[in-house]
This record gives C-alpha cells, structure tokens and sequence, in this order.
C-alpha cells in the first residue's frame, strides 16, 4: 500500500509550452505530492489554464514530460492509458455537463462507461455522489439548462468524484459564484478532500479560495515557477508579482476571510 | 498496467465462518476491483446476508462502491455485530444518511396522456404559426422603419450575406445542375429516339428546367446548405447570449441579423436559380450532343421557339419567392432555439425539413396558378 501512496500523482518534468513563436512555460519542474492541495497562481495569460490541461492531456507540451502516478502521461496501451485516466477527475470551469442528458444520466455516465451496469446499484450510486456534493435526489431528473451555476459545479463536481479518483484538478472552482455560494463551495471541496483523501489540483484567481483550500501554492510568472510552497512560505518571498498579488489591502482582505473559514 | 494493478492489490475476498455465523472480509473493495468479479461478489455476499457478526478488520480498501454493496447485502441498516476500523466509519454514515433516497417517480403514461399529447403537438403548431407571423409583421415594421432612416440599413451584412448564400453556393449549384441536365437529357434522349422524336428534347430540357426542376432543385441545395446555417448560427448566438448582448446595444436583432439574410436569399436565390438552370441546359446539351448527335448551334436556336419567355419569368419569381421562404424559416427556427446542444440540433433539423416542405408546397401552388401561362402545346 505504501509504495502506491508515494509515487507522485502529478510530476512536471522540464516542461515548456509555445504558442506560435511566444513561449508560455520555460522548463517547469513542478511536482505534487499525495494528498496535497496544490494551487496554480499567476497573472492572466501565464498559462495556468494551459498547465491544467496539459496535466490531463488536452494539449501536449513543446518539450518535456508530464508524469501521472509516477508513468508518463501517455505511456503504455489503450487500456492502459485508460485505467490511467480513470484515476483523476477534472471539474471544468464551466460544469461542461452534457446538456441533451439529466443531472442523473450526467453522474452515471463515466460509471456506465466503466462497465457498471446494475441499474439498481447504479442508482443508489448516484444518489449517493450527489448526496456527498449535498444535492438531493429531486434535481436528478432535472436538465442541466434547468440549474443554477452553483448546482452545476456541484453536479459537475459530483461527475467528476463519480469513479473515486485519486487526483482531483479544478480549474476556477469559484469562478461565477457568489461569494456565500463560493465560500459554500469551498468548505464542500475542503471536506471532500478530506474524507476521500484525495490529492487536488486548482488554478483559481480567487485569494478566498486559495487560503481556505491550498496546502502549497505554486506562482507562475514569466513562464516559470517563481515559488513553490506552504502560502507563509511564500508570502515572504521577494520579488515585484508576489508583492503586488498577495500583499496589496484586497489581497490582505481576502486572504484573511479565506484563513478563517479553514 | 490494469492487470498489473490489480495483481499488485489484494483482492476481496470472502471467508465465512462458524457456520455462517460470522463473515471476515479482507483486501481491496474499490470499484476498479470489485465491477469485474461484481456477479461473483454479489452471490457470495447475498449467501453469507444472514450472518449475525461482520468482521471488515482487514479491509485495506473500501470506496463507495465497496460500501453500497455490502449496505445493500446488509439490507440497508447495519449488522448487529460489526467490526468497522475507524477510517472506514465515514462511507457507512454517508450511506446511513442517504436513507431511502430514491429517485423522483415519473407518472406512468396512460391513454388519457396520448390525447394530451396530441392536443400539445398542435398548440405547438399554432405557436410555430404565430411566432411566424410576428417575425413576417416585425420585419414589415423594421422595413417601415429602414424606408424612413436610410442611414440605419444594415448594408454590409447584407453584402456578407449575399455573397455567403450567392456567390459561395455557386460551384455545388453548378455541380448538381450539370449533372442532372445531363442524366435527363440522356434518360429523354433513349425515349425520344425510339418515337424518332428527337427535336422534342429542347422543349422537354428547356421547359422542364426553366421552369421546374431549375428553381426547386436550388431551393433544395441551398435550404440544406444555407439554411441550415443559419439556423445554426442564430441558435449558436442564442446559446452564447450573443443576441441578448446585441439587444441591450439596443440593436434590434430583426435588422441587424434577420433582415440582411432574408433580403440577400431572396436576391441571391434567382440569380442562382439562373446559374443553375443554365448549367443544366449546358449539360443537357453535351449530353444531347453526344446520344443524339445534336449541334449546339441548333440546340440554341431551338430553345425560344420551343420555351417562351414567360418560363424564364416564372422561374425566377419561383426563386426569389422560395429564397423568402427559405430563409424566414430558417431564422424563426434560429431564433427558437433553447441553450442546449439538443435543441440545436433538433431546431436545425426541423428548419431544413420544414423549408424543404414549404419549398414544395408553394411550387404546387405556382404550378395551379400559372398553368395559363407560358405553355406552347395545350
């Protein structure tokens, strides 16, 4: 058991993205340790977004290699690659529910992919993840145009929990919500993380959420890892972006409200 | 790596005890292990279901799924001995909190629900009819409007459009009406021949297209090509909230996106149906050529003795009329769409079908209206 828990769930290895002619990431090394909660910070356009999805292999970086449970990310046969990918989730920014099926058909579907074909079993499943995101088994035949952002990040949350990942990454969990909802959000994400023990990826603008969620923070600037660490840590580290992104009032503010929802 | 894994982990495994008074269970009860062996599983747990004293001591493993499971072989409550570590006391109060949670009950269908139903297909219909007529009324209005401020006419996306549903669609037009000039001058031409008739081919190629079969047969290219598209793209503006942005611009969504397309397909559509019917004709008379051994000189000759102008005439008013049709169908489809990808596509569907309809419908009425008009042999 133990040699499964200490391979990395997530290892970047002298990875470096272009756009064109314009290099987002310069040989990034980043690696992410079971049961941490890691968050991507940066300035719009440094490619935290980028990151994310080239960590679950939406897009595929210039040079360099990402590392999933200690293999390459696209080693190995089909089903291989498969199984692989059947140990992370990944929460879009937008829900990205399939919007022709229900709130139902959307939590089934990776586990009727997976093979899972008791309809009764399959039901008390669902129920059950959306329990666990704190929905109620009365918006399960509803359609997803039908809900409001919040339920569908957590509709979205409970598809992507729905085959016990491992490694979890969301990309602005916060984004579009109000800040009772967000803070709501958070505090589930939190418990979740905890009672599952799962390792978390985030990419969030919102200081809220970093305080409240983040075990380490990882800031991107001029295409590298600037500082990777507990958030103290690198409050004290010096340089032009930290000072203006976390010591600013709002940032103060913001950090403070985020502490004390822990 | 799957196989591996699953070797790397212990297996569940199920030992009964004392007589079945007591079960130990032991290794991994996650999904990626148990949903293989899930029959197998469920036939042992389902025999050992009666035992007093369960024992999970020496379970490394247990996710939900593990855990459903054993709460349903248990019959959803907890067995009166059980020894549960500490770390897997989380999943079972989950499970405990869930209850009886079942899903919401849909009524049953019953025959009362087919009347129902039909009575809601044709409320549906006379909803389509009106939407139909406030977009034809609001677009009068807006032409009200555009007659007096002439500065407000939205002239280059009528030009985009225009040259989007024209001049783009002319090489497919040209392609298909070549081919279908060809085929029926060729099928004519083997009937012909066998009466000794076989002057009659201009007057059946000139009359039939000119008149027919040139207008319908673009209608039906472009309301597949063009319509489709803009219902697709007036839907996808929808969904993207695009038209509600275009609306608090205060921008009416009439002129600025309805009218340049209605107005550029009803242009384009006879300068088309020209293309098209002569690229027909043309094929028509290679065929000719080669079955009959018909000069083109005579061909040319022959066609506005054996066609009267008033064909020409009708055919285009046939395609502008049809280019109207099409496009208002599209955009009151368009327009109707819901932010999903299944209204999308049910929207587009039914706007390519419902113009093609319409499309065929008026052709019939034309053909009773002017059977006086333009026809040499009665």
């Amino acid at each position: 058991m133990n040699a499964a828990r200490n391979t990395l769930p997530v290892e970047l290895k002298g990875l470096s993205t272009r756009f064109g002619s314009t290099w987002v990431h310069r040989n990034i090394d980043l690696a992410v340790p079971v049961g941490e909660v890691v968050a991507l910070v940066g300035g719009s356009g440094t490619g935290k977004t980028t990151l994310l999805r080239q960590m679950v292999g939406l897009l595929r970086p210039a040079e360099g290699e990402v590392r999933l449970f200690g293999e390459p990310l696209f080693a190995g046969s089909r089903a291989e690659q498969l199984a692989r990918r059947r140990r992370f989730g990944m929460l879009f920014q937008q829900g990205a529910l399939f919007s022709a099926l229900n709130v139902f058909a959307n939590v089934a579907f990776p586990l009727r992919e997976f093979g899972v074909s008791d309809e009764a079993m399959l039901r008390d499943l669902v129920l059950l993840k959306l329990a666990m995101v704190e929905l109620g088994p009365e918006v399960a035949l509803r359609m997803p145009a039908e809900l409001s952002g919040g339920m569908i990040k957590r509709v979205a949350l409970a598809r992507a929990l729905a085959l016990e990942p491992e490694l979890l990454l969301l990309d602005e969990p916060t984004a579009g919500l109000d800040p009772d909802r967000s803070a709501g959000f958070v505090r589930l994400i939190r418990a979740l993380q905890k009672a599952l023990g799962l390792t978390v990826v985030l990419v969030t603008h919102d200081l809220d959420t970093l305080a409240a969620l983040a075990t380490r923070v990882a800031v991107l600037s001029e295409g590298r890892i600037l500082a990777f660490g507990p958030l103290d840590e690198i409050m004290t580290v010096q340089d032009p972006f930290i000072e203006r992104f976390f010591h600013s009032e709002r940032s103060q503010a913001a950090l403070a409200r985020g502490r004390s929802e822990i | 790596m799957s196989t591996q894994l699953r070797g790397a982990r212990p297996q569940a495994a199920i030992d009964v005890e004392g007589a079945g008074a007591r079960v130990v269970l032991s290794g991994d009860w996650t999904l990626s292990v148990l949903n293989p062996r899930c029959v197998d599983i469920r036939r042992q747990l389902e025999a050992a279901s009666g035992a007093p004293a369960w024992d999970l001591a020496g379970v490394s493993r247990l996710d939900s799924f593990g855990a459903l499971l054993l709460w349903r072989a248990w019959g959803r409550r907890r067995p009166p001995q059980l020894v549960l570590p500490e770390a897997l006391e989380s999943v079972f109060g989950r499970l405990a909190d869930l209850g009886d949670a079942s899903l919401p009950v849909e009524p049953p269908y019953r025959f009362l629900d087919a009347t129902a139903h039909l009575g809601r297909l044709l409320l549906g219909l006379v909803r389509h009819l009106g939407h139909f007529v406030v977009l034809v009324g609001q677009l009068l209005l807006d032409l009200l409007y555009l007659l007096r401020n002439r500065e407000h006419w939205p002239v280059r996306e009528m030009s985009a459009n225009f040259y989007k549903v024209g001049v783009k669609a002319m090489p497919v037009t040209a392609l298909v009406g070549f081919l279908i000039g060809v085929v029926m001058s060729y099928l004519s031409a083997l009937q012909l021949r066998a009466f000794g008739a076989d002057t009659f081919i201009v007057n059946i190629l000139g009359l039939g297209i000119i008149r027919e079969l040139g207008p319908v047969l673009v209608s039906v290219l472009v309301a597949g090509r063009s319509g489709s598209a803009m219902t697709a793209q007036l839907g996808v503006m929808r969904v993207t909230e695009e038209i509600d942005a275009l609306t608090t611009m205060g921008v009416s969504r009439y002129v600025r996106l309805v009218l340049p397309k209605v107005v550029a397909l009803t242009l384009a559509m006879p300068l088309l149906t020209l293309w098209g019917s002569s690229v027909a004709i043309f094929g028509g008379m290679v065929s000719a050529y080669v079955q009959l051994d018909m000069s083109f000189d005579y061909f040319l000759n022959a066609l506005p003795r054996a066609v009267p102008v008033a064909n020409l005439v009708i055919g285009l008013v046939k395609g502008a009329v049809f280019g109207l049709l099409i496009a208002l169908v599209a955009c009151h489809f368009g327009l109707r769409v819901k932010p999903n990808t299944e209204s999308l596509s049910a929207n587009t569907t039914a706007s390519v079908v419902t113009s093609i309809t319409v499309v065929i419908l008026v052709d019939a009425v034309f053909a009773i209206v002017t059977r006086t008009i333009g026809l040499p042999y009665r």
